[in-house]
């Protein structure tokens, strides 16, 4: 049996897991990654690369802000295009009372140094002529954008790599114990990694981990709808969407315009497969023609899901375990961490070295489910 | 699975499609048969649009007879049935089949659905294979079958599969002038495959008139080539290829057909959870069902969709498994002695089917030492070169094509990987040193083919 000792062992290489290793590797530590498939392939890999800020849990501002300032520069952070483009986020109102919730938000979030743009119906038909008559005004959030999910996490696990993490895909641990000293993880291959420290990034198979150090956690697995249309000219510049809906439209430069919504369908993460409801795809179709009507004669070519984690109030875990020290969790993202993931990657790495981080992560804890004695859920 | 009023969907109204149909009928069940096309028939017994006039014998040669018989025995089921042309099947979850027709969507809960969807063009790619005036056989074939028009005046037909020499002999009955049929394989590996095709006597023979008829009209027909290049600069001037242990020839045309052999329309069985395998005789991975058309509950294959077999083959296990479906339902011993009959005149067939990928064989090296300039994904204008890229950066994921797939966008386009899913993994083996097997195959997703966005839900 190969063995390493290392001053952290990471289980889950997906986005969080990667960009806490490449932090915590330039700051000098020695990284063992632990994958059980490929880097980046579930959560991180599938969803819809929105980088958004608005509507987001208000007190999670300080880690979307903290994320933005990563994004505008990730190419020198990760030496990679990931095809990240700051195009704007447009979430638009059809009536007053849509344009209500999306003030009351603008006003939430000045709090929290994040400006939102208020926009009338004219200003917006003017910039963007293409969208329905019907949008009464919008909050608009220009440094909000897109980026390649398929790409960042490669590129992160790379650059990791690079400043001398030890990343290991198709290892899975099955073996995890902390004795006091410190923790003893065997992976299906036989690897034993020795360390002080470790990450619970696990996502969808973070509640086995968390359970195993007597922390079970109500986490189910969910699929994301996406839908993407047969490439046409690119027209569509901002990420647009409808308040109150989970749809959401964009447009790649290559031309395709993909699409995401709810409800979210059934993702088995014993199989590793994630499957898209077809009523959802109709239903998430019908709802983006609402907003640009002209998309109606386009084709509907692909569309894809993969394995998030979910807990049951739409927050995420991240923060110290309770019971074992030394241990930290960062998953049940819900749906959306893919903005968040590099400003969490970052928070993971100072509280592996320091034991505390400068951003508010209080409302993440893990206390939350301190009474929770099911198991989380398997497919 | 008793029930009074089972819901049976077949989907395909080919020779396997039609010959369920005919015994489920028969049996007293009146099942919905879902067919893309605007007439039944399939894409071998295909019939041409309203007001075209050549009769059966020009439009089918040797088969006149069979695609006659197929023809009529649907025409005699459309009131006993509910038939549903120009409908597209192109999702199915949880025991409930999407459908579309003239972008409205109707989803059909069923209790057993009878995939009989047929195959498409197996595609190799070649440079210059994604010019206007390079199709695939099958694509050539409906053209002159279908719209009674030639693809090109001067033609070469290339590849590896018995159409080959069958379209060739086709167009050159039309009046296009045939500048060469150019077999990949070596005619040691037909010779080798003679004892697997003399299992079917008739069709050994009309392959080898099929032949003969070439010789005798004076078509250049060579054995073992490679393509080099398809030339031209907007439309096809010319081929060059490569013969056997020489150099490069050059050849004027304005059209080239290419085939190597069939894959099946399997992307509806995927998504209705069967199981897949590699098979090695036909070289590609393959919906897994029992002989008699038996994929899993309430699931059944037949034809070309399960496995390549041909139209003989189609009707006989279209039928069988239909026998099958309505044994299952509990609509009495099904029967016996004729399931028993069909289940040996299918595996006497297969054994010719095998026999003739021998014969014919997928010639691997082509994909995988394509330059990497030329493109293998046309939906997505993916180069070999960036498939190879993709699958040896490191954390790249390695060879799994699904991999290979997120980093290098083979497969997602228009096609979905249908026509370059094949190839690609053949690269990405080739590119890791791997055997083509084990990188695994395109998952697939509904909806199967493009849907209008505009589609609306009705129910």
């Amino acid at each position: 049996m190969e063995t390493i000792g290392t001053d952290v062992v990471i289980v889950g290489g997906g986005l969080m897991g990667c960009s806490a290793a490449l932090d915590l590797s330039r700051k000098g530590r020695s990284v063992v990654v632990l994958e059980r498939g490929f880097v980046g392939a579930q959560a991180s890999g599938v969803n819809f690369g929105l980088l958004r800020r608005q509507d987001r849990f208000l007190p999670q501002l300080p880690l979307a802000n903290r994320a933005v300032e990563i994004w505008h520069r990730l190419e020198n952070v990760v030496g990679e295009d990931c095809e990240v483009e700051i195009r704007g986020h447009l979430r638009f109102a059809l009536d007053d009372e849509d344009m209500a919730v999306i003030e009351d938000y603008a006003a939430g979030a000045r709090e929290y140094d994040f400006e939102i743009e208020i926009l009338g119906g004219e200003t917006l038909r003017r910039r963007w002529p293409w969208l329905s008559d019907r949008v009464v005004g919008a909050g608009w959030s220009p440094d909000d954008g897109v980026a390649n999910p398929r790409l960042v996490t490669p590129a992160y696990a790379r650059a990791a790599r690079a400043a001398g993490a030890d990343i290991r895909e198709e290892h899975e641990a099955v073996e995890m114990t902390h004795d006091g000293g410190g923790f003893r993880i065997v992976t299906q291959n036989g690897l034993e990694v020795r360390a002080s420290i470790m990450l619970n990034t696990a996502g969808a198979w973070s509640h086995h981990v968390s359970a195993n150090f007597g922390e079970p956690v109500p986490l189910t697995a969910i699929g994301p709808p996406e839908a993407v249309t047969e490439p046409v000219p690119y027209f569509i510049e901002p990420t647009i969407q409808r308040v109150g809906s989970p749809v959401v439209v964009r447009q790649v430069q290559r031309g395709n315009v993909i699409i995401a919504g709810k409800p979210r369908g059934i993702a088995d993460n014993v199989t590793n497969r994630a499957y898209v409801a077809p009523r959802s795809t109709l239903a998430n179709m019908r709802k983006a023609l609402e907003v640009v009507p002209s998309l109606g004669s386009l084709n509907l070519i692909r569309v894809w899901s993969g394995i998030e984690a979910a807990l049951p109030d739409n927050l995420p875990v991240l923060g110290p375990s309770l019971t074992t020290p030394g241990l930290f969790h960062a998953f049940g993202f819900s749906g959306h961490g893919f903005q968040i993931g590099p400003a969490v990657g970052v928070v993971l790495s100072e509280l592996a070295i320091d034991g505390r981080t400068e951003t508010p992560i209080e409302p993440f804890t893990m206390g939350r489910f301190a009474d929770y004695e099911g198991e989380g859920s398997d497919a | 699975m008793a029930m009074d009023d089972p819901r049976v969907v077949v989907v395909g109204a080919g020779p396997a499609g039609v010959r369920a149909a005919e015994a489920l009928v028969k049996h007293g069940l009146r099942p919905l048969v879902i067919d893309e096309a605007p007439l039944s028939g399939g894409q071998i017994y295909r019939r041409p649009p309203p007001g075209f006039r050549r009769t059966t014998k020009e439009l089918y040669g040797f088969e006149a007879a069979k695609a006659e018989a197929i023809h009529r025995t649907f025409d005699g089921l459309t009131d006993v049935i509910d038939y549903r042309p120009r409908t597209l099947a192109w999702n199915v979850q949880d025991r409930v089949l999407y459908t579309a027709c003239d972008d409205v969507v109707t989803p059909v809960s069923f209790d057993a659905l009878l995939l009989a969807t047929g195959a498409t063009d197996r595609v190799l790619p070649f440079p210059g294979w994604t010019l206007p005036g390079v199709y695939t056989m099958g694509g050539s074939q409906v053209a002159l079958k279908h719209q009674g028009c030639a693809v090109g005046r001067r033609m070469v037909f290339l590849g590896s599969t018995p159409l080959l020499y069958l379209v060739a002999y086709q167009y050159a009955r039309a009046g296009a002038e045939v500048a060469a049929v150019l077999d990949t394989a070596p005619f040691s590996a037909k010779v080798r495959a003679v004892p697997k095709l003399l299992s079917n006597t008739s069709m050994f023979v009309k392959g080898l008139y099929t032949m003969a008829a070439l010789h005798r009209l004076g078509v250049a027909i060579e054995h073992g080539v490679r393509p080099v290049a398809v030339e031209g600069d907007d439309a096809v001037a010319g081929l060059r290829y490569r013969r056997r242990g020489e150099g490069e020839v050059r050849i004027d045309c304005d059209a080239v057909a290419f085939g190597f052999g069939l894959r099946p329309e399997s992307q509806l069985a995927d998504l209705a959870d069967c199981d897949f395998r590699f098979d090695p005789v036909f070289h590609q991975w393959l919906p897994q069902c029992a002989d008699d058309g038996r994929a899993g509950e309430g699931i059944y294959l037949a034809g070309d969709g399960a496995r390549i077999g041909g139209a003989d083959a189609a009707e006989v296990s279209g039928e069988l498994a239909a026998l099958s479906l309505i044994e299952d339902l509990g609509g009495g011993p099904g029967d016996k002695a004729r399931s028993v009959e069909l289940s040996r005149r299918l595996s006497s067939l297969v054994r010719f089917q095998a026999g003739l990928a021998g014969a014919f064989p997928w010639p691997a090296d082509m994909a995988r030492s394509l330059p990497d300039n030329a493109i293998v994904c046309r939906c997505e204008r993916v180069t070999a070169g960036e498939v190879r890229q993709a699958v040896q950066r490191p954390l790249g994921g390695g060879c799994e094509i699904n991999r290979a797939k997120a980093f290098s966008r083979i497969g997602m386009g228009r096609c979905q990987g249908r026509f370059c899913g094949l190839s690609s993994a053949e690269i990405s083996a080739a590119a890791q040193d791997r055997d083509i097997s084990s990188v695994g195959r395109l998952r697939g997703a509904g909806p199967v083919k493009p849907i209008k966005l505009a589609t609306v839900l009705d129910e």
